[in-house]
C-alpha cells in the first residue's frame, strides 16, 4: 500500500510553455487540474506568484481545456497540489531563471546582483526598467523545465492567502450555468429510472406541442427536448416525465446493506502481511456500514454543447475533461481531436457526479440542432435519481490481542458496491446516455480501483497501525442495479470508520485510554504528532455515559497522503448533537495554510452530515429521493464549532488535503456516540431511528 | 403561443419591464429574460436557498415565486457591490475566505442581508437559525457564520 501510481506531469509535459503562458500584463497558469471549489486555482496562483516574484494579481489560472492544457486525467485523489502544484512550481522557477539570466546579459551584470519585486527586475535594489512579463514574451518557452538551471534570486515575500475567484462566485456570474451564448437553446432530458432501460411509450407529438418546445429529440430510449425559454423547458420536462413509460430492472433489493452482507461474491485478498495470530487469541470484532450517499452538490449538473459539422465543442464541469473527451468521441463516433472540452466551474464537486453524463446529454441534443449551442440543466430530482451515488459499504473488522492486551493483528473485510464508474472505466465510455441510444451499449461491469491508485473498496482498509499481522479481504458486489461511483475518500470513509471503531472497542475491552492505545500502536512520528496535538487542543473531556461522550478518529489518507486526527464531543439525547470538533492535520508543506484549513473544516462538516444524517433511499431498482426533503443534510443551526490545527512541515512534500478528514470524522463521531451511550451503533446514519433500532435490538 | 403579460419590476434599483407568463418564477425572469445571473438555480422546490433574493425587504426563494406575485423592489447579490464599495456582508465573506465553491453564497448573502437589516446585533445562534433554509455542501458554515457575525457588528455600528 506504500506506493501510489502517479504520472509525472513534467515528463509528459516538459516545457515551460506547457504550464505557463505570458499574455499581455498577465501570466496564465495552464494546469490540467480543474477548480472544483476546492481552491486549486488560488493555490496554483500562489505557487506561481511566490516563484516568479510577480504580484498575485498579475497571475490568472486558465480554466483547463482539452485543446489548451496539459492532460492530467482526473482531478481526484487529493493529488492536485502534490502533482500539478509541484510541476507549476518548477516551471515558474525555470521561467524566473530564464528571465534573470536574460536580464543579466542585457545589463552585463552577474545574475546574483538581480532581484524581482512585483514583477520588476532590480539591480542592487534599483529598478532596471526590465520586467519579468516583458522579458518572458521574448523567451523561448519551449525550453525544458528540468534542463533550465535554477537561479534563486530574492523576490516578493508573503503572497496573500486568498481566493481571488470568490467575489464573482458571490456577486457575479462565473458559473457554467451563467454563460450567455448567441442562439442558446435550453435542453432537458427525460431520464429513465435506471439504465439500461426501454422507452415503452411516449406521445412525442403531444410533447412537441407543449408550450415553447421547439424540438423533441428521440434516439432509442434517449428522450430530450429543446426550448428557447428556460422555464418552458422546465415545464415540458415535468410534463414528459409524468407521461412516459419505461421498462427497466426493478427486481432489486431495497435493503442494500443486507444485500452486501449476504452476497456470495468470493473474497479477494488485497493484502496479507506478517504472521497470523494464534487461533486461540482473544478477539474483538466490530462492524461498520454506510448506505448510499448522495454527492448533494447545491447546483445540479449542467453542460453546454455546440455541434458544427464534424466538430463538437463542450463546456462542462467534469472532473476529467480529457477522459471525458475520449469517452464522448468513442460514444459519438468522432475522432478525439474533433471533440473540444473546456472546463467551467459549477457548484462544489466531491467526486463523480452527473457532470459527465450531462455533457453527453447536451451533445446528443446539440447533434439535433447543428450550429446552435444547447445548455442542459439537470433538475434536483435528476441529480438525486440519475447521478451515481457514493457506494454503500459494510465493513467487518477484527483485532487479535496478545497476552499483554496488545493488538497482534487486524483483519478488515470491506464489502462494497463499486467506486469506479467514471468515463472510460471498464474500457467503455461509461456514459449513462450511451446505454439508451440506438446502437449504444449497456454500462460495463464495474471494476475496483487498484491499490496502486489508492484502492477503491479497500482504500485505507489496511490499518496504518504498526501490527505484527494485517490482512484485508474485500468483496466488490457489482450485482445491484443502483449506479455508484467515486465520492470523496471512496472506501476510505467506511474502512477508517471500522478500524477506528475497532480501536475504541479494543480500548474498552482492555481498559485502555483510546488515545494511549493508538499512540502505543503507531511507529510513525507524524501520525503520533497529529494525535498528540488534537488531544492537547480540547481541555478536559467528558467522562462518558449519561448521554455525553467524546471520541477520536485518525487516519493517513490512502496510507500515503495527509495525516488527520479528529476529536468530537457529543451529546446524545434522542438525536446526536455535536458540541465541538477539533482536528490536527499534517499535509506536509501547506502551500495555502488557509486553503488547507478550509478543506479540513469542510471535509469534517460534510463527513459529519454523512455520518449523522444521510442515506439515499432506494426501492425497486430506483433512487426514490426527489427533493431535499427526502435527503436531509446538515443545516446551519446544527453546525458545531470546529477548530483545526495545521502542523507546519515546510520541508516535507505537500500531500493534499481534500479527503483527509472524512474517515477520521466518522470514526470520532461513532466513538463519541459509543462513549455517550455505552453501546456501539454500527450502521450509519447515527440518527434517531438508527439509534432506537440498535438499542431495541439489544 | 402562451399567455404572456407585461410586468414592471425594479431590480437593484433599476426599473425593468418584461413579458412573461404569470406563473414563470422570478428566478427564470431574472436569469433567462433579464440576464441577471447572479441568482442561482439550486433545487426549484424552495428547499435549498441558493436562489434567495430580497423582495420588498424580505428574503424570498426566487425559484418558486411566480413573477405575478412579486410585490415590491427586488434585490439580488449584484447589489452587494458597486461604485460606493462593497456591502459589509460581501466584504466580510471575502476577507475570511468564507466559501469553497461559493454556489450557495449569493443566496446566503441575501438571506443574511434581509435578516440583519431587521435584526441588528443578532447573535451567532440567531444568524445560524435564520440561515437554516440555506444549504451549504462544502462545509463552509463556520466561516460564513464568522463573516456574518462580523458584518452584523459593522451593520449595527453604521445603522
Amino acid at each position: 500500500m506504500k506506493s501510489v501510481l502517479v504520472r509525472d506531469p513534467l515528463s509528459l509535459f516538459p516545457r515551460i510553455g506547457d504550464w505557463l503562458e505570458p499574455q499581455g500584463a498577465r501570466l496564465l497558469v495552464k494546469s490540467g487540474r480543474v477548480e472544483l471549489g476546492q481552491g486549486i486555482d488560488a493555490a496554483l496562483i500562489r505557487i506561481a506568484a511566490a516563484e516568479t516574484g510577480l504580484p498575485h494579481g498579475a497571475i490568472a489560472a486558465l480554466p483547463a481545456a482539452t485543446h489548451l492544457s496539459p492532460n492530467e486525467g482526473f482531478t481526484a485523489g487529493s493529488l492536485s497540489i502534490t502533482v500539478s502544484g509541484l510541476a507549476v512550481r518548477q516551471a515558474a522557477a525555470a521561467l524566473r531563471s530564464l528571465a534573470i539570466a536574460t536580464a543579466a546579459e542585457i545589463r552585463g551584470c552577474a545574475a546574483d546582483a538581480l532581484s524581482i519585486r512585483d514583477g520588476h527586475i532590480l539591480q542592487t535594489g534599483e529598478d532596471t526598467g526590465l520586467d519579468l512579463l516583458g522579458l518572458a514574451q521574448g523567451l523561448d518557452l519551449s525550453t525544458l523545465v528540468r534542463e533550465t538551471p535554477v537561479i534563486d534570486t530574492p523576490r516578493n515575500g508573503a503572497v496573500p492567502d486568498t481566493r481571488p475567484d470568490l467575489r464573482a462566485r458571490i456577486a457575479g456570474a462565473p458559473f457554467l450555468q451563467d454563460i450567455a451564448m448567441d442562439g442558446l437553446l435550453h435542453g432537458r432530458v427525460i431520464h429513465p429510472p435506471n439504465v439500461p432501460a426501454q422507452l415503452i411509450a411516449v406521445d412525442e407529438a403531444a410533447l412537441a406541442a407543449r408550450p415553447g418546445v421547439v424540438k423533441v429529440v428521440r434516439d432509442g430510449a434517449f428522450l430530450g427536448l429543446l426550448t428557447e425559454v428556460e422555464w418552458h423547458a422546465v415545464r415540458a420536462a415535468e410534463w414528459a416525465a409524468a407521461h412516459v413509460t419505461w421498462q427497466y430492472e426493478d427486481n432489486a433489493p431495497d435493503d442494500v446493506r443486507d444485500a452486501l452482507r449476504t452476497s456470495n461474491v468470493p473474497p479477494e485478498l488485497s493484502l496479507e502481511e506478517g504472521d497470523a495470530p494464534d487461533a486461540g487469541a482473544r478477539r474483538v470484532e466490530t462492524t461498520a456500514s454506510r448506505p448510499y450517499i448522495s454527492h448533494g452538490s447545491i447546483g445540479p449538473s449542467a453542460a453546454i454543447a455546440l455541434w458544427q459539422k464534424d466538430r463538437l465543442q463542450v463546456w462542462c464541469h467534469s472532473q476529467g475533461i480529457f477522459p471525458l473527451r475520449n469517452a464522448m468521441a468513442e460514444a459519438l463516433g468522432l475522432a478525439p481531436e474533433s471533440v473540444e472540452i473546456t472546463f467551467v466551474p459549477a457548484a462544489g464537486c466531491y467526486g463523480h457526479n452527473g457532470a459527465d453524463d450531462a455533457a453527453m446529454d447536451a451533445a446528443l441534443l446539440a447533434r439535433a440542432v447543428p450550429g446552435r449551442p444547447v445548455r442542459v440543466q439537470w433538475s434536483r430530482a435528476d441529480e438525486f435519481g440519475f447521478a451515481a451515488s457514493g457506494a454503500a459499504m459494510v465493513v467487518e473488522a477484527e483485532a487479535f490481542l496478545d497476552a499483554d492486551g496488545r493488538i497482534a493483528g487486524m483483519v478488515v473485510r470491506p464489502r462494497s458496491a463499486p467506486h469506479m464508474n467514471r468515463p472510460g472505466s471498464g474500457g467503455h465510455p461509461n456514459l449513462r446516455a450511451l446505454s439508451l441510444i440506438e446502437g449504444g451499449s449497456p454500462p460495463p461491469v464495474p471494476r475496483d480501483l487498484p491499490l496502486a491508485s489508492g484502492g477503491g473498496s479497500d482504500r485505507n482498509a489496511a490499518p496504518l497501525y504498526a501490527l505484527p499481522y494485517r490482512k484485508v479481504e474485500k468483496r466488490l458486489v457489482d450485482t445491484l442495479p443502483y449506479r455508484t461511483s467515486s465520492l470523496r475518500a471512496l472506501g476510505g470513509f467506511a474502512n477508517v470508520l471500522a478500524i477506528e471503531a475497532l480501536m475504541d472497542d479494543v480500548a474498552a475491552a482492555t481498559g485502555t485510554d483510546p488515545i494511549a492505545l493508538r499512540l502505543s500502536h503507531l511507529d510513525d512520528p507524524r501520525a503520533q504528532a497529529v494525535i498528540r496535538t488534537v488531544a492537547g487542543m480540547t481541555g478536559p473531556r467528558p467522562s462518558g455515559g449519561d448521554g455525553r461522550g467524546w471520541g477520536i478518529g485518525f487516519a493517513r489518507y490512502k496510507n500515503t497522503a495527509g495525516y488527520c486526527a479528529v476529536l468530537a464531543d457529543v451529546t446524545v439525547d434522542e438525536d446526536v448533537s455535536v458540541n465541538r470538533i477539533w482536528s490536527a492535520v499534517d499535509v506536509g508543506e501547506a502551500i495555502s495554510p488557509d486553503g488547507v484549513a478550509n478543506q479540513i473544516e469542510g471535509g469534517i462538516l460534510q463527513a459529519l452530515s454523512w455520518t449523522l444524517k444521510e442515506a439515499v433511499p432506494v426501492a425497486a431498482g430506483r433512487v426514490t429521493a426527489q427533493t431535499w426533503d427526502d435527503y436531509p443534510i446538515l443545516r446551519f443551526s446544527e453546525v458545531p464549532p470546529v477548530t483545526v490545527t495545521v502542523l507546519d512541515r515546510p520541508d516535507d512534500p505537500p500531500l493534499g488535503a481534500g479527503e483527509a478528514a472524512a474517515g477520521p470524522t466518522a470514526g470520532a463521531l461513532s466513538n463519541a456516540v459509543r462513549h455517550a451511550l455505552g453501546v456501539r451503533i454500527p450502521d450509519l446514519p447515527l440518527n434517531r431511528e438508527m439509534i432506537a433500532r440498535t438499542l431495541l435490538r439489544g | 403561443m402562451t399567455d404572456r403579460h407585461v410586468f414592471d419590476l425594479t431590480v437593484n434599483g433599476v426599473p425593468r419591464r418584461v413579458e412573461a407568463e404569470p406563473d414563470m418564477p422570478l428566478l427564470y425572469v431574472l436569469r433567462d429574460l433579464m440576464g441577471e445571473r447572479e441568482t442561482r438555480f439550486g433545487c426549484g422546490d424552495g428547499l435549498c436557498g441558493a436562489c434567495t433574493v430580497i423582495v420588498d425587504g424580505r428574503a424570498a426563494e426566487a425559484c418558486d415565486l411566480p413573477v405575478s406575485a412579486v410585490a415590491g423592489p427586488v434585490e439580488t447579490a449584484a447589489s452587494l457591490t458597486g461604485p460606493a464599495g462593497d456591502h459589509p456582508i460581501l466584504d466580510a465573506l471575502l476577507s475570511r475566505n468564507a466559501g469553497q465553491c461559493g454556489y450557495c453564497l449569493s443566496g446566503i448573502a441575501m438571506r443574511a442581508k434581509a435578516f440583519l437589516e431587521v435584526t441588528p446585533g443578532a447573535s451567532r445562534a440567531e444568524i445560524a437559525r435564520a440561515l437554516d433554509r440555506n444549504l451549504c455542501r462544502c462545509g463552509a458554515h463556520n466561516r460564513i457564520l464568522d463573516a456574518l457575525e462580523q458584518a452584523a457588528a459593522q451593520m449595527e455600528g453604521t445603522a
